[in-house]
């Protein structure tokens, strides 16, 4: 076999075994696109009905709370960052990570300062390297976050903002996270979270055009808002976690499968290489006998005179 | 036949149990409370505790709830927690298990999560 013949072969083998992979990991991550969008679902209706309890409370009675009252001034404001752990998911980090960057620009242009708060290693990594300040991080969740992480995240974030501003508090919570809108698309989005304009949240919940009954508040409506809107909080970034998850997954897929594909066109393009190769190889030594025999009977006709 | 209600009860990453119901007891901050059809709409804070659900057809469903909300409206009674377990899910035997082990860690937490499931159990 000739050197050019066995080189090409030997990629073509390389290349094949990548191809395995990369289709393996396509259809795990496909597996663990629906087994994310399951939990999501399953997730809706505890974050549904806790909207309908916030909405209940914020439009029912006159309560102020810090956590839906707008400070007439904000100084600080925190950005909750959600990328993965994993990378190998096509722009699906860069693209949260950029839209967080984008984030903290325009706060910072509105006079701001700004506490980054981040989940996942690879948001962590982002910001380490540029050693940029991050408030607090969290990681080794990402893949298949539960409620307790949920509340993990929403804990120091909801002390932050509790705490007067003077003594390190914020008085914003933003938060930027991938959306999953289809297996195709994936969209990085950032929305404010807190404080929460109840007016909002009652759009999301009674586009029906519900009216909402006069609740009796059970102990006051102040404990039942006190109460409630951590849990809403939590709420808001469990969902947002599991969007999260369910869009790395399908980014991951995404990207597996173009690998696989290129895979597949770089394997025929070797072979037709190899092909080429080896015939030129058989060509080359067709000549070489024909070549060779000519010669030996060119020498005999010569030797018969 | 009576008159119903229809009762969700969610936990934070699943649906545990819904249907209807004539009535309901749980426990708020402030007390017991009971909730029969027609009750005037009501939104509290629920206490660890268990709920008892009397079905329409005469079961009684009973459920370890760890925090949350309940709130009625429309006939529609629906139970927010954390995390709840229905009575027959709760294994007995883990649960005194947890809760001699939360004793003796002086776990006030743990200890009162353990004690709400065995009572749960109990009152099936």
């Amino acid at each position: 076999m000739g050197a050019q013949l066995r080189v090409y072969k030997r990629r073509i083998k390389s290349v094949t075994a990548t191809k395995k992979i990369t289709k393996a990991m396509e259809m795990i991550a496909a597996s663990r696109v629906v087994k994310a969008q399951r939990k999501v679902a399953a997730s809706t209706p505890y974050a549904t009905e806790l909207t309908r309890a916030v909405t209940a409370v914020g439009t029912g009675s006159n309560t102020k709370h810090p956590l839906t009252t707008e400070p007439e001034t904000s100084t600080r404001a925190a950005v909750l960052l959600l990328t993965s752990d994993r990378g190998l998911a096509g722009a699906f980090n860069a693209n949260a990570i950029k839209a967080a960057e984008q984030l903290t620009a325009r706060l910072e242009a509105a006079g701001k300062e700004v506490d980054v708060y981040v989940v996942g290693r690879r948001g962590v990594g982002h910001y380490n390297f540029r050693e940029r300040k991050v408030a607090k991080q969290w990681t080794g969740f990402t893949d298949q976050p539960e409620y307790a992480d949920a509340k993990a995240v929403a804990g120091p974030l909801i002390e932050a903002i509790e705490t007067e501003t003077a003594e390190g508090g914020v008085d914003e919570l933003h938060i930027v996270y991938t959306e999953f809108v289809s297996m195709m698309t994936q969209t990085a989005v950032d929305g404010r979270l807190l404080p929460l304009s109840l007016e909002e949240v009652a759009e999301e919940s009674t586009a029906k055009d519900e009216i909402l009954p006069l609740f009796d508040f059970e102990p006051s409506a102040e404990d039942v808002l006190d109460a409630l809107l951590p849990r809403y909080v939590e709420s808001r970034i469990y969902n947002a976690l599991l969007q999260s998850a369910a869009s790395k997954h399908a980014a991951t897929r995404r990207a597996m499968k173009s690998a696989t594909d290129n895979a597949g066109d770089l394997i025929n393009n070797l072979s037709r290489l190899a092909n080429a190769a080896r015939q030129a190889e058989i060509t080359q030594e067709i000549s070489e006998i024909v070549g060779g025999t000519a010669a030996l009977s060119d020498a005999t006709a010569g030797s018969d005179k | 036949m009576a008159a119903e209600l229809h009762v969700e009860l969610v936990a934070a990453d699943r649906s545990v149990w819904s249907g209807e119901a004539t009535l309901v007891v749980a426990r708020t901050t402030s007390g017991d409370i009971g909730v029969m059809p027609g009750h005037q709409p009501l939104l509290g804070v629920l206490e660890s505790g268990p709920v008892t659900i009397r079905t329409s057809d005469g079961d009684t469903v009973v459920a370890a709830v760890h925090g949350g909300f309940i709130s009625f409206a429309d006939n529609k009674l629906s139970l927010l927690a954390e995390i709840a377990e229905l009575s027959d899910e709760i294994d007995v035997q883990r649960a005194e298990r947890a809760f001699e082990r939360a004793k003796s860690e002086a776990d006030a937490s743990a200890e009162r999560r353990a004690d709400v499931r065995l009572r749960s159990v109990a009152a099936r």
